[in-house]
Formats: structure tokens, sequence, C-alpha cells
């Protein structure tokens, strides 16, 4: 059996956690305050995922960058590819909160959206 | 001159907050005055996600909780002024500010709330030994930088400091491509939240260096590397203890100081400890009706609070205004915060007055493992919690109920403190 100690990156509390793998597969999570962290705990584990977080350039906007993330957690292994993909974007102005600025960033499946209204 | 009900000095989440939360309770003339080009104070340049778990339920990036707030801001139509800085406030409630428009102008205002916010500290502060060269920036200069202008600082990298805005910006220099060799902290811990530790360095191999700090700069037009060293317990370095990184980048993200230059002006009582003013449970400051808010009053590590604390403020404003006086002082409770732990907000409270639960939030001086908070009123145990951890670089809080408070008439007291096992 193998065990592995995790910090829960759900929210700021941070609860200190512990999952009891045998196999691969999952046997308990400990540790947990909410059912958040369990969720991460075997997500982690298993297939690690992340919320990336980037800018653009904006074109003829009030702002020179307008802030984007993808709109689900993407795999872990794929964040590079996926700020790769938004070297050379550049968005036209208006700008409005969730507009997809990218679909399926990096093939991942997940559309990277604007976070912020540039006029 | 000009006149409002309420105005409020600043228009990042704790002045939005505000300004919501006191039309709401039907304070028609309110005024928002912020100095930069748009509404949302520092959430415009915090593009990663984490934010609004507790007052949204979901997890958003810093604009878009931000254009919630500012969303509500102008469907209520409250009134606002951007690019005008307040240069003075009186404590009979005259605001002069100015603005490319109007020129210098002043207001008087019913109440005013303090929702200013706070800076980094910068190196000036911190006295490292060396020349100072160009690319040695604090880390929301940085991050100002990359994510709202599309600059990036440069290429090799070294953070002194681990506050969440160092170990944010780590990851997000990374991100664009930079190498982040290594984060120091002078202390034994960390200042930030262990989630960013977790996603912010260790994601990308990214070292932290605890007890350790910079004590060379090196570079005389351009930053061409540091070095570190290792500091003992009094926080001196140790000699033999020297590496060298080369760099043309040092981000110091080394703490943050609330901006209270206006609130020290009108003569409010402030708190040394936090560098804020003294507040009571109604959030009020020393002077009666000028009521403060968010990271101007104590530095906090989620947005989420401060929204919350904002809206009490807003709320305890709209109450004095439609009261036409202040409060009587009535019963006045103190709060003693006392071994490990640092501060509280708010510092008294009034049982009579006081909402059916009150929050204290507080911070702890050291890190304390397997400890209890203990509050007492007076020399009577009341609460008494257990915690596995508690560190400096997270706020803790307790709640009060008035209920309890009210079973004690006499009461002087109620001291907060870390017990030991």
């Amino acid at each position: 059996m193998e065990k592995r100690e995790l910090i829960c990156i759900g929210c700021p509390m941070g609860c200190p956690l512990t999952v009891e793998l045998e196999g691969g597969e999952v046997i308990s999570v400990t540790g947990h305050t909410c059912k958040r962290g369990d969720v991460y705990a075997r997500k982690e584990v298993t297939n690690p995922t992340r919320i990336v977080t980037s800018t653009v350039k904006v074109l003829e906007g009030k702002a020179d960058m307008v802030s984007v993330k993808t709109r689900e957690d993407i795999p872990k292994g794929k964040i590079f590819d996926c700020v790769r993909a938004l070297k050379d974007v550049t968005v036209k102005a208006p700008v409005h909160i969730g507009d997809v600025i990218v679909p399926d960033i990096a093939g991942t499946g997940v559309d990277m959206v604007a976070t912020k209204q540039v006029l | 001159m000009k006149s409002y009900d309420i105005v409020i000095i600043g228009g990042g989440p704790a002045g939005l907050a505000a300004a919501v939360s006191a039309r709401k309770e039907g304070i028609e003339s309110i005024l928002i005055l912020e100095r930069d080009k748009e509404l949302g104070g520092i959430l415009n340049q915090c593009i990663h996600n984490g934010f609004g778990l507790h007052t949204f339920k979901e997890e958003l990036t810093g604009p878009e909780y931000a254009g919630r707030f500012i969303d509500q801001v102008l469907e209520l139509g409250i009134e606002y002024k951007l690019h005008t800085m307040v240069m003075d406030i009186q404590a009979d409630k005259v605001v002069t500010a100015m603005n490319r428009e109007e020129g210098m102008f002043q207001i008087q205002a019913g109440a005013v709330i303090l929702a200013m916010g706070c800076r980094e500290r910068s190196r000036g502060a911190l006295n490292i030994p060396g020349y100072r060269p160009a690319g040695i920036y604090s880390a929301g200069t940085a991050q100002r930088l990359v994510n709202m202008e599309g600059f990036m600082p440069g290429r090799e990298v070294v953070i002194l400091g681990s506050g969440d805005i160092g170990l944010i910006m780590a990851r997000r220099m990374t991100l664009e491509g930079a190498r982040v060799k290594v984060v120091a902290e002078l202390m034994p811990y960390s200042g930030g939240l262990k989630r960013n530790i977790v996603q912010c360095l260790d994601d990308y191999g990214i070292p932290l260096k605890l007890s350790h700090t910079v004590v060379e700069v090196k570079g005389k037009e351009r930053l061409e590397g540091i070095t570190l060293a290792q500091v003992d317990e009094k926080n001196r370095p140790i000699p033999g203890t020297e590496e060298e990184y080369s760099c043309d980048t040092l981000l110091l993200s080394v703490g943050l100081i609330p901006e209270n230059e206006l609130s020290g002006g009108m003569g409010v009582d402030m708190n040394p400890v936090t560098s804020g003013p003294r507040v009571n449970e109604r959030m009020e400051t020393s002077i009666e009706g000028v009521f403060a808010c968010g990271n101007v009053l104590h530095v906090h590590d989620l947005v989420d609070f401060v929204s919350e604390e904002a809206a009490a403020a807003g709320r305890n404003a709209a109450r004095y205004i439609r009261n036409g006086k202040a409060e009587s002082k009535g019963h006045v409770v103190t709060l003693n915060p006392v071994q490990g732990v640092r501060y509280t907000v708010p510092c008294t409270i009034d049982p009579e007055k006081m909402d059916d639960t009150q929050i204290v939030r507080f911070r702890v001086g050291n890190v304390y493992k397997k400890c209890t908070i203990g509050v007492y009123f007076d020399e009577e145990l009341i609460i008494s919690r257990k915690r596995p951890v508690v560190a400096p670089g997270e706020m803790e809080e307790i709640k009060l109920e008035k209920a309890k408070l009210l079973q004690y008439p006499d009461l002087k007291t109620i001291t907060i403190k870390i017990e030991e096992a």
C-alpha cells in the first residue's frame, strides 16, 4: 500500500490530506474538511488538473491586455502547451467576460475564455 | 461645496462592497473616489483563480470577482469618479480631492468609508546591500507589468519573500517563459498560503529556501546576480552559507502596508501592529461617522473576507446617516490580544449594538502546532478551539455570540491567546 501526503488547493484553508493507494487505486482519503478536498485528492493522485490563467493582447481596446482562463481545469501536463497556444493570439475589442478566446485550447477540449471586460 | 451622505475613498474590492451594501440599506447619495483609470483595484491585476469561494460559492479570477461587484455598482447607479486622488480628509469630513477635469475640489461627506487598500513594502525598507541596478521590482509591480501592460520584466528571476504575490508571480513568470531559480524567505516559515506553495512552486519545481536572505546585489546598470545566505535565529546571515545566483530580475514580496496617510491626517486613532485604524464592532474608527474596511484596516489573505467586512462598514455607515447622529457610548468591551495573538479586528465591542454574531479576525506572530485558541471573558475561559497548526501567513477568526456577551453585564475585557499543548 502506498500513502501520499497532499495539501488541498481547493480553497485557502489548505487542509493536509492523506491518500492511501493500492495498485494505483485510491482506497481512502483523510484530512479533508469538505467535499472539495476528497475530489481534489482523488484527482491529484490519478489525473492532476489545474485551471490555467494568462493574458492575451487586445487590439483597439481601452486596455492593452485581457485576462483569460481555461473554463475548466485541464490536465497538469498540458499547462505549457496551453500557454504556448496563446503566444500569438490577439483579440479585437470589445471583449466581454466569458467570451471564447481560443476554443478547445491545446486539444484539451476546454475553451480559453476572457475573464475581464475590455471595451 | 457639494455634499454626499457617504463618500468612499477607494474603488477596489472594499470600496465596491461597502458602496453596494450602503445603497441596499437605502442610502441614495453615495460617491466612490478612485485614483486609477477603472474600478476594481488590485483585483484587476490578479488574473489567477481562487477568488470568491466564500462569497459566490464558485472559483473566480480577480477580474471576474471585481466584475461582479462593478456590475452591481453600475446597476444600482452608484456615482463614482475615476482618475481622482484624495489629498486630504478633515475630521469634520470635508474631503479634498483632485482630478484633471475638475482640478482641486472639496466635498462635504456625512460619513466617510476608508477603503484605500495597502501598498507593497519596498526595497528601501529592507536595506539590501549592493548597487542599485535596474531589474529589481516589487512583486506587485511585476504583476502589473506582465498582466496588464504585457511586458516581461526579465528572463532569469529570483524572488525574495514568500508572500502570496511573490508565489503567484513565480508561477506567472514561469508560464511566460522565465526561469524562476529560487524563492528565498527570511523567516523559518512561508508568509503565503499553503495552497500557493503547492500550485505555484511545487508544480513547477521551484525551490523555496526558508531562513535565507539576499546579502548582495550584483550588477551596475542591470542586475547580474544576487548572493543568498542562510540566516540564524536572529535573522543574521551565517558566514560560509553564501550561494550565488545569476539573474536579471529580483522580485520582492516582503509584505504589505495599509495605506493610511489620509486616516492619520484626519486624526484617526491607529493600531501600530496593523498600521491600520482601530475600529469598533461597527468598523467605525475613533472619529464618529468614519469607517474603515479592507486592506487599509488590516492586510487580508482573502478578498471574500474583505467584501464581508466592507459590507458591514457600508451597513453601519448607512445606519449612522439614517440615525442622524453618533451612537451613544454604551458598554464597551475591549479585545485584548496576548500570547501569540498579534492584534484583533475589531478592537472593541459594544454587546448591545453588535450583530447577533461578531467575527473577530486576528493574526498570530509565529507558527504554533497542535495549539488551542483560548477566548476568555475577563478571567473565565469561554471558547477553546483546537487547531492543528496556525501560522502568521493565514488569518484566523473566532465567532462571538451576542447572547453570550449579554450574559456578562460587567464584562470588561475579552482576551484571546494561543495556548500550546
